[in-house]
């Protein structure tokens, strides 16, 4: 009897080892604990990596300068001085460069959209003569370096007297499918109308739409979730180039006389701090220095729209991700 | 002869994007009015035509800024970096001209390229570097974006938290924003030491050991870099059949072979795409110290815009070399993939379960 019951605990403490092991290390349908432990412990640890440089500069930019030179304050400021950005305000010009930036990038990216769309759906739909041929000069523009293309394209601007720190050069590169990255916003709406089934917008033709209205009407509200990763992307895009848009506003514009953008600004960020606040207290200079606190804050303050606009649109733009397929195999 | 054709000819290559463009509208518009014609006849209109019509309409503007804008500005540049660029005469083309050992004037079309090699000493260093940095660079991005892409698309809580996380970087990883942070040192992992890794490189030789110590020295930045890459993978990943992972489930396959024998080579079209993007992109990227010589040289009072065309073509040149090199190691080969028996067997099973999944429905709704 009691051989009995020493044997069936035997085999119960087995059980609770299988279980125990099966917990720890998975099977085939569950991912053990140790797995789960791994992935979490990754992911975090990137996840702070990617976030570290942002969280420090946010950290510097509230600092005051002794927390600068005090070594033991790596991380927290003591206390917390907005100053940083009413310096960093008064030396971009803030609300004016961002005004003129939104200008800036919001207009193009409308019309980038817009067309991009319809050449994609041009391409995934219809069959024509030199197709291929044309698709081959798509790839090509991706794969070579813009600025192969860049300065005939400036000097064409200056010459026809476009580069006048205006919007114009942007519009007309935006409206004629040239925009910044166009190359791939054509791709990514290319990719997704492929998928569209033929059968639905034929039906709306049988049914008596036009080729144009079947596309603003069935093609276009299918593709809402390319829509919204190429308008972010695009946004972006105009956003944070600074090379190109110095040579479409043409290179003797600055900030007093014609459009500008905050990236740009940010780029003679200490320029001009130093003509801003020498003019106004060149008694003081030693103190009124710039430091790495106002540079983080100014940092900060060129980045928070977009910052702003990605929390805004996260869900949808994560989402679509999902179904955009930007993949073009 | 051949001073005709460089002083005359070659220069009309500038309005090649032209007559290609006005070749194409004439002949668009030709076949409007023949199916208009056709049209006002009565006679049915044929759908090739209705279809090279409607598809030039949607393409229209994009045609025309890439005739104007991409092929003409490639024309131009080429053509500028084969002559000499007189701004102050209306843009105009002048051809370069040298002298021989026996004192005639002779052309030298290639002058402006071989200037670049004697008088740019930092060009061809900086060249290397960057293809050295690129080779070292393009691994990791990969390697790292499929682990992260892997991660976020199995089943793990706060999956949206973390994606709107890891895509961040898509959003604010730029050039002056960049330029900022590498100022103030936070490119560098703060856990790795700068020191340690000192020491263990310092039995290699420099030119081995200085690129790892920048990459390194620049981790955070290329983790950043791979936002799209990472996006691309997840894209792909949802794109495996989830029915090849149920049959290969059900033959007992543990996870680790089941990433190798399926996940991985469904993903080797998106590999292709992604190495091609990120060499596109680490190419063209605003802070790539090339790009800055090309710009400074462009705008040099000594050098000039000729020059800077020299220049960004032998850049070009490299890239497109480093692009086929990539191209050729990750492109998919054909031979192999027929003798991969274990996937076919797993596809053959994955198209049997299902249809079986099919018929067993299809039976459910008769019964009922």
């Amino acid at each position: 009897m009691s051989e009995n019951e020493a044997l069936q605990k035997a085999k119960r403490k087995e059980i609770r080892k299988e279980r125990f092991k099966k917990r720890m290390l998975g099977s085939a349908d569950r991912r053990g604990l140790l797995m789960s432990i791994v992935i979490y412990v990754l992911l975090i640890t990137i996840a702070f990596i990617y976030l570290y440089p942002v969280l420090y500069m946010f950290s510097r930019s509230l600092m005051n300068r002794s927390d600068l030179l005090d070594s033991s304050a790596k991380w927290l400021p003591s206390a917390i001085t907005w100053k940083n950005y009413e310096d960093a305000i008064l030396t971009l010009d803030y609300w004016n460069s961002l005004w003129k930036n939104l200008v800036l990038a919001l207009i193009p990216t409308v019309c980038q959209v817009f067309i991009c769309s319809m050449v994609g759906y041009g391409f995934a739909r219809y069959k024509f003569p030199l197709k291929n041929f044309w698709m081959a000069v798509l790839v090509l523009a991706f794969l070579l370096p813009p600025q192969v293309t860049s300065l005939p394209n400036y000097l064409t601007f200056s010459r026809l007297k476009l580069a006048d720190g205006t919007v114009k050069p942007f519009l007309i590169t935006a409206l004629l499918g040239q925009g910044f990255k166009s190359v791939l916003c054509v791709l990514i709406f290319f990719n997704f109308h492929r998928q569209t089934p033929q059968s639905l917008v034929e039906a709306a033709e049988i049914d008596g739409a036009g080729h144009f209205k079947a596309y603003w009407r069935i093609a276009v509200p299918l593709c809402t979730a390319a829509i919204v990763v190429v308008t972010l992307f695009s946004f972006v895009w105009y956003w944070n180039e600074t090379t190109l848009v110095r040579e479409y506003l043409g290179y003797g514009h600055t900030r007093a006389k014609g459009l500008t953008t905050l990236m740009i600004e940010l780029q003679k960020f200490e320029d001009s701090y130093n003509t801003a606040f020498d003019a106004r207290a060149s008694s003081v200079t030693s103190t009124n220095k710039i430091n790495d606190a106002i540079r983080m804050a100014g940092t900060m303050l060129a980045i928070a729209p977009l910052l702003v606009l990605y929390f805004v649109l996260q869900k949808q733009f994560v989402e679509s991700v999902d179904r955009a397929g930007i993949t073009g195999e | 002869m051949g001073n005709w054709i460089y002083e005359k000819l070659l220069p009309m290559l500038e309005y090649l994007p032209y007559v290609l463009l006005f070749g194409v509208l004439a002949a668009l518009l030709i076949t409007l009015i023949v199916t208009l014609v056709r049209y006002r006849q009565g006679k049915p209109v044929r759908r090739s035509a209705r279809d090279t019509l409607w598809g030039y309409f949607f393409i229209m503007p994009w045609m025309v800024g890439i005739c104007i804008f991409f092929l003409g500005g490639v024309a131009n540049s080429l053509l500028y970096s084969f002559y000499n660029l007189k701004l102050d005469s209306g843009l105009q083309l002048t051809p370069l001209t040298g002298v021989d050992e026996a004192g005639n004037t002779v052309y030298t079309p290639l002058a402006n390229y071989v200037s670049v090699f004697n008088k740019e000493l930092n060009f061809p260093v900086t060249l290397g570097n960057f293809a050295v940095s690129l080779v070292l660079q393009l691994p990791i991005i990969i390697a790292f974006s499929l682990i992260i892409a892997l991660m976020l698309n199995g089943k793990i809580k706060g999956r949206g938290v973390f994606r709107t996380i890891f895509f961040l970087p898509v959003i604010i990883a730029t050039g002056p924003v960049m330029s900022q942070l590498t100022a103030q040192g936070v490119s560098s992992v703060p856990m790795v030491n700068q020191n340690t890794m000192a020491v263990i490189l310092a039995d290699f030789p420099e030119f081995i050991s200085q690129p790892i110590m920048d990459l390194f020295s620049q981790l955070i930045l290329i983790l950043w870099n791979s936002g799209i890459q990472i996006l691309i993978f997840l894209a792909g990943l949802q794109k495996v059949p989830t029915a090849m992972y149920e049959a290969a489930k059900i033959d007992g396959a543990s996870g680790w072979e089941t990433f190798w024998k399926i996940t991985l080579p469904s993903l080797r079209s998106m590999i292709l795409l992604n190495s091609i993007y990120t060499v596109v992109t680490l190419a063209t990227n605003s802070t790539n110290p090339i790009i800055d010589l090309i710009y400074n040289a462009t705008y040099a009072v000594t050098k000039g815009y000729s020059y800077g065309a020299a220049m960004t073509w032998l850049y070009t040149l490299v890239v497109a070399i480093l692009l086929l090199i990539t191209f050729l190691i990750v492109r998919e080969k054909k031979e192999k993939k027929s003798k991969d028996v274990f996937r076919q067997d797993m596809e053959g099973r994955a198209r049997a379960a299902q249809s079986k999944k099919l018929s067993k429905m299809m039976g459910r709704r008769k019964t009922a």
